[in-house]
């Protein structure tokens, strides 16, 4: 009650209070630093540990990687500890010679302007589809979705009649194939995960329980089995001339994988948009497939994008699972480079790794960086 | 039972005038009986509202207009056509039949344009640019043109229940259904949202309301029609209605909401 007699009953403010700026210690690098790195004890203490983490792990990196590092020589003595280098770093010479290999595995090098040709045109139709205020985004989904499978294809794997030679995918590797295997696993698993998140909550039993199925027994098994079940159980049951493709076996594989997973995301996007948008859309007289393409759609995918993108990088990097069925993708391609005499050095895996863990991170973080600009520009209709 | 025009509230009229004809509707939750032999004509034009408790069955009777809900037995025709299992014939009706719900229910990733432009685009193939004419003409008419271009999240309460009713009118629907339009409003917005549906009303077109706002009843309404345990306990003329109904529910509810 003491309180209460600092209070008067009336008050009127006689002048005005003047904005005054911020005390110093809460703006500024300094403001910045307290309430960002020591703003209580376990913090400090937090900031401290990982400071040393990264004197600790940072220059040991950075000299391994560039100052020690040989950036070009013919063979394994340029790698080699010496005593002009007696520490070596890593090796990109042996990537500077390995590197079409890395990319192209075994596709014919007269041929490889087709492969240059092939990334161009994804790169382009990324692009195209990806900048979301292109022009003629409709033209570019048309371009995507029907003329560049078909250009790929016939670039790829050859089309006599043009003049292209046929390159039989065996001789596919490296990047190449990782590329092939995460786009088609990319472009296949959403529209196949959408339809299968649809089924299951379909109201024929028929269409429900094969749904279900599906999604269930393939999540129920990991991507090696499936693979493997696509590579060695398939051509005891088909005769060996309707035998399907070993590449094309894994790339069914991949996306049936990627689908049963992304049919699960999807579905707990459906479940998240409210009943009063389907009656709403009902209500306006819109069919089924319009009211989930233009109404319930756009939101379940919007809530479930950052799931989705989660799949798509767990998918990109699960294509150097194909390996296990003799595919060449550009870890595998790694892996068998390190292993040449001519290069026998004791970092050559490690510049190896190294190199893909760069590549794949670049890949990765490329598509985290996206989705999250997505992200932020589809909230625009939640601001108020 | 002294009743004014219509005179015949029960099946007779015939089609052409008859705007929704319900015959021995029944329905049923699991074990619990929502709609209880419900018989129902609207004329053309008419303006009905339907009150009663909560649970009575109203808003379950309004969506089987629209066949947002099904039934286990009985008809419902609407402008002639009968709500089957044919998604032909539902499709049908409910072009001919708008819905404007307690939760506005507007489309979160559309704006208010695009979500009137919406039905009129991909139900009845309108060219875009005249959606978008007809859209704005109906948005003028709720008093929000201004706001065709902002997303729904980003007007009030009743700014968005004025769209909900632009976007139906868009439909260009010869019926109109209202599920509680106020119900979930903020008081101050209650009525713009019941000025728009009064004016609404004095065109013509054939309205079923639920509602609980016994004034705006008592204004547009043709005929009150009480509702309580899934049945149709008293039909009549709003006068009669408020100032002596006839059944014994319908006056024990009155002197509930009227004080």
């Amino acid at each position: 009650m003491a309180a209460m007699a600092d209070t008067p009953v009336l008050y009127v403010r006689t002048a005005p209070a003047e904005q005054l700026p911020p005390p110093i210690a809460s703006t500024g690098f300094i403001g910045w630093l307290r309430a960002n790195m020591f703003s209580s004890a376990g913090n400090t203490i937090l900031t401290l540990a990982f400071a040393a983490l990264i004197f600790w792990a940072v220059p040991p990196l950075v000299r391994f990687l560039f100052i020690d590092a040989v950036w070009s020589g013919p063979n394994r003595e340029v790698c080699l500890a010496s005593p002009a280098h007696p520490e070596p770093g890593a090796c990109w010479a042996f990537v500077r010679v390995w590197l079409s290999y890395f990319i192209y595995g075994f596709y014919p090098i007269a041929e490889r302007w087709r492969v240059d040709v092939f990334f161009a045109a994804l790169a382009l139709g990324i692009g195209w589809l990806g900048w979301l205020s292109a022009p003629r985004r409709d033209l570019g989904a048309l371009y995507f979705f029907v003329i560049l499978p078909v250009l790929s294809f016939i670039l790829l794997y050859g089309f006599p009649a043009l003049g292209l030679a046929a390159v039989p995918t065996n001789l596919w590797g490296g990047v190449l194939v990782t590329i092939v295997v995460a786009t088609v696993g990319i472009v296949a698993s959403l529209p196949i995960g959408i339809l299968l998140a649809l089924g299951r909550r379909s109201e024929l039993p028929a269409v429900r329980w094969f749904a279900i199925g599906f999604i269930e027994f393939v999540r129920g098994v990991p991507l090696i089995t499936v693979l493997f079940m696509a590579s060695v159980m398939l051509p005891l049951f088909v005769p060996q001339q309707l035998e399907p493709d070993k590449l094309l076996r894994a790339l069914i594989g991949v996306a049936m994988f990627a689908s049963a997973y992304m049919a699960e995301v999807v579905r707990g996007g459906l479940a998240a948009v409210p009943r009063g948008q389907y009656e709403a859309a009902r209500a306006l007289a819109l069919t089924y497939w319009r009211m989930m393409g233009l109404v319930v759609l756009p939101q379940a995918l919007r809530v479930t994008l950052p799931n989705i993108v989660n799949i798509f990088i767990a998918l990109f990097k699960d294509t150097t699972l194909v390996f296990v069925v003799g595919i060449f993708d550009f870890l595998r391609a790694i892996e068998a480079a390190r292993g040449d005499p001519r290069w026998a050095t004791p970092v050559t895996a490690t510049t190896g790794y190294a190199f893909a863990a760069l590549f794949y991170f670049i890949f990765c973080y490329g598509m985290a960086r996206y989705a999250r600009s997505v992200e932020v520009r589809l909230s625009r209709s939640d601001r108020r | 039972m002294a009743m004014q025009k219509p005179q015949d509230f029960s099946a007779g009229t015939s089609p052409a005038e008859t705007a929704v004809q319900i015959v021995g509707l029944q329905k049923w939750y699991g074990e619990f009986h929502v709609l209880r032999d419900i018989n129902l004509a609207v004329a053309r034009g008419e303006r009905i509202v339907i009150c009663g408790p909560s649970g009575g069955g109203k808003s379950t009777l309004l969506r089987c207009v629209n066949r947002l809900e099904d039934w286990q037995r009985g008809r419902v025709v609407v402008d002639g056509i009968e709500l089957t299992d044919d998604p032909k014939q539902i499709l049908a009706v409910r072009r001919n039949v708008g819905m404007v719900f307690q939760q506005f229910n507007l489309f979160p990733h559309l704006t208010v344009l695009e979500n009137c432009t919406l039905a009129p685009i991909w139900v009845r193939r309108m060219p875009k640019k005249q959606a978008e004419e007809l859209a704005m003409r109906f948005l003028a008419r709720v008093k929000i043109p201004e706001q065709a271009q902002k997303y729904p999240a980003r007007l009030s309460g009743g700014q968005q229940q004025r769209v909900a009713i632009a976007r139906a009118l868009c439909m260009n629907p010869n019926i109109m259904l209202f599920d509680e339009p106020t119900s979930a409003l903020d008081p101050e917005m209650v009525k713009e949202v019941l000025d728009t549906m009064v004016e609404l009303a004095a065109d013509g077109i054939t309205m079923l309301v639920v509602t609980h706002e016994m004034g705006f009843a008592r204004q547009v309404a043709d005929r009150m029609i009480f509702m309580a345990d899934g049945q149709i306990v008293e039909i009549n003329a709003p006068k009669q209605f408020f100032e002596s109904p006839q059944h014994e529910r319908t006056r024990l509810f009155l002197q509930q909401v009227l004080h």
